[in-house]
């Protein structure tokens, strides 16, 4: 009989926790970004492309990794309810992740301007420029990155509230194992 | 599930986990600029530039009026020593570019202003842009976006009047001795009766990199190439683009791309301070226009000549007028592209 694992896969583990503090870099770099004209602006920018870029690929690699991989069960006298939210919050963290970066991709396509990564490293459009779309991909890649945060948060609640409250091995089975 | 917790520690640990989501909801606020109202941010920017001019859907809220145009860049290869970009080697480069007028209402007369301004987007063959947007003066007003934010303040209207104080404009130029420049250039400034005969100078420094990653600091302006003033300006208040249609009619339009490079001691990063004419320059190539077309139409309407779109081998300098110009652009551009349908709906009809 095969054991149920307790744990995530190391590889597993491993990108999720760099991914937890690119994803946060990205949101707060995003985030001030827009509301600054200094330096700045110009900086912060600069970073959040190529790490955005980064991220797809990451998170391209993680969902192969997810479904390559055994998870660990929930805990068998979770709620129903709970356990409901957890697999729908996992399923919009793994879809933001995906959604994110093409949608920054595709918007800066859609603006008519080169997808610049670094001085002379260019990715191809996604699409061809239109102003209309661009407007409705730079609006939805606003709201979107401020409904991961929000989901970020939620997750991040929760995974407390199990290792501190409920103290049944969930917290655990992502931060430690073999 | 384990035990239950005893009332004191349930509720330590349940403020332990409310602690970093607080902290984290905070510091997201704080960099969005939630606690400091008073930052200078892109929005703040473009809605004083609103608050100045009004609010046209579709179009810039900054330099609104004008008409794009097509041709290509003939590089000399006279730069290609000291700048890489591809650009800048011998041969012939595609240009969408857009003149206009300074200010935020679509609908200014011609005769409004002693300012015209030209845009370029240069588009390489190997995708990369060069974007540069150019003003018929020969130094910005101010160096900084805080002078640039307190002029604007200045000149936006006064709830008594619903018109421009002229004593707040005077106490912002007594107050910034750096416009001396500028005001000395307007005083001798008059509109012009076409955009054709007009010298754009870029204002902005930046900086050329050559193969072996040596840069070298530089402003660029064009210089119009034997296109000669007409006598009289037309009639109406909309004469520049008539005039640019006539002039185009009979042949292609040319400006001289000229590249100054700076002394060791010139400023790279105060627009409001020109470098003495005696800079040594070189003429990098010609600009030339074969077409006009209605900027409501045209390819020009939904470019961003954000100054930051650069090819390898042009870089920023520290000027801090191109960070603010870079993320106010993207604002404008974002508020006018939400809005393209409505140019459709009246196009070019007056309010
Ligand atoms: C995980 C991926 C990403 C996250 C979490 C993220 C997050 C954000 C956030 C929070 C903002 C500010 C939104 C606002 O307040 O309106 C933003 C803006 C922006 N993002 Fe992203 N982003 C990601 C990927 C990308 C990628 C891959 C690109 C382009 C290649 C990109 C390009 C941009 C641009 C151009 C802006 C607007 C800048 C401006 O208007 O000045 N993003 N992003
Ligand atoms: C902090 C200072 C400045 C601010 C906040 C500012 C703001 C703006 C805005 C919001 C637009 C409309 C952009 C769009 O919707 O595409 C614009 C257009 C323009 N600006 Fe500025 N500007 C600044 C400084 C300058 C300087 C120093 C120059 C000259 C070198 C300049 C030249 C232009 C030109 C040529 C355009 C028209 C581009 C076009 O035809 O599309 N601006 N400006």
């Amino acid at each position: 009989m095969k054991l149920v694992p307790q744990h995530f896969a190391p590889l597993a583990r491993g990108l999720h926790w760099a991914m937890a503090v690119m994803l946060l870099a990205m949101l707060f770099i995003g985030a001030g970004m827009v509301a600054s004209v200094s330096e700045r602006h110009v900086w912060l920018l600069n970073v959040h492309k190529p790490l955005g870029i980064a991220l797809l690929a990451l998170a391209v690699v993680r969902l192969c990794v997810r479904l390559g991989t055994r998870q660990p069960p929930l805990p068998a006298d979770l709620p129903m309810p709970q356990a409901l939210a957890a697999k729908c919050s996992h399923g919009l963290l793994y879809a933001l992740m995906l959604i994110l970066p093409v949608l920054g991709w595709a918007m800066v396509s859609a603006a008519g301007d080169p997808v610049t990564l670094a001085p002379g490293v260019q990715l191809p459009a996604l699409l061809a420029a239109n102003a209309g779309t661009f407007a409705l991909l730079r609006k939805t890649h606003g709201y979107l990155a401020y409904l991961l945060f929000l989901t970020v948060l939620l997750h991040l609640a929760a995974a407390l509230y199990h290792g501190l409250i409920r103290r049944d091995g969930v917290l655990r089975s992502m931060a430690s194992g073999r | 599930m384990t035990e239950p917790l005893p009332a004191p520690a349930l509720i330590l640990r349940l403020a332990l986990i409310a602690l970093p989501v607080v902290v984290l909801a905070a510091g997201l606020a704080y960099v969005h600029g939630l606690f400091d109202p008073g930052r200078l941010t892109p929005a703040l920017f473009v809605d004083t530039l609103q608050a100045n001019n009004g609010v046209y859907a579709g179009y810039r809220r900054n330099h609104a009026k004008g008409v794009c145009v097509t041709g290509w860049f003939d590089s000399n290869g006279q730069l290609q020593g000291v700048s890489r970009a591809a650009l800048f080697a011998p041969g012939r480069t595609p240009v969408v570019g857009r003149f206009a007028l300074p200010s935020g209402n679509p609908y200014a007369p011609d005769s409004s202003v002693p300012i015209r301004s030209f845009a370029l987007r240069f588009t390489q063959a190997d995708g990369q842009q060069w974007r540069t947007g150019m003003n018929s003066m020969p130094v910005f007003a101010v160096g900084t976006p805080q002078a640039f934010f307190a002029m604007l303040k200045a000149g936006s209207p006064d709830p008594a009047t619903g018109k421009p104080n002229p004593d707040t404009l005077k106490a912002f130029f007594a107050s910034h001795p750096e416009t001396a420049g500028f005001l000395a250039w307007v005083k001798t400034a008059h509109p012009s009766a076409s955009y054709a005969t007009e010298r754009y100078d870029g204002l902005n420094a930046f900086y050329v990199v050559d193969t072996g990653g040596k840069r070298a600091a530089v402003r660029w302006r064009v210089t119009p190439l034997g296109q000669q003033a007409q006598a009289s300006q037309g009639e109406g208040s909309d004469y520049l683009a008539q005039d640019l249609e006539q002039r185009l009619a009979v042949g292609p339009l040319r400006w001289r791309l000229e590249v100054a490079f700076a002394a060791p001691a010139d400023p790279t990063d105060d627009a409001s301070k020109a470098w003495p004419a005696e800079r040594r320059t070189v003429v990098a190539g010609t600009v030339v226009l074969n077409k006009a077309l209605a900027q409501n139409e045209g390819p020009c309407r939904d470019i961003n000549y954000d100054p930051l779109v650069l090819p390898d081998g042009i870089q920023a300098s520290a000027d801090p007028l191109l960070p603010a110009r870079s993320a106010a652009y993207a604002d404008s551009y974002l508020r006018r592209t939400r809005e393209v349908g409505a140019l459709h709906a009246h196009p070019e009809a007056r309010p």
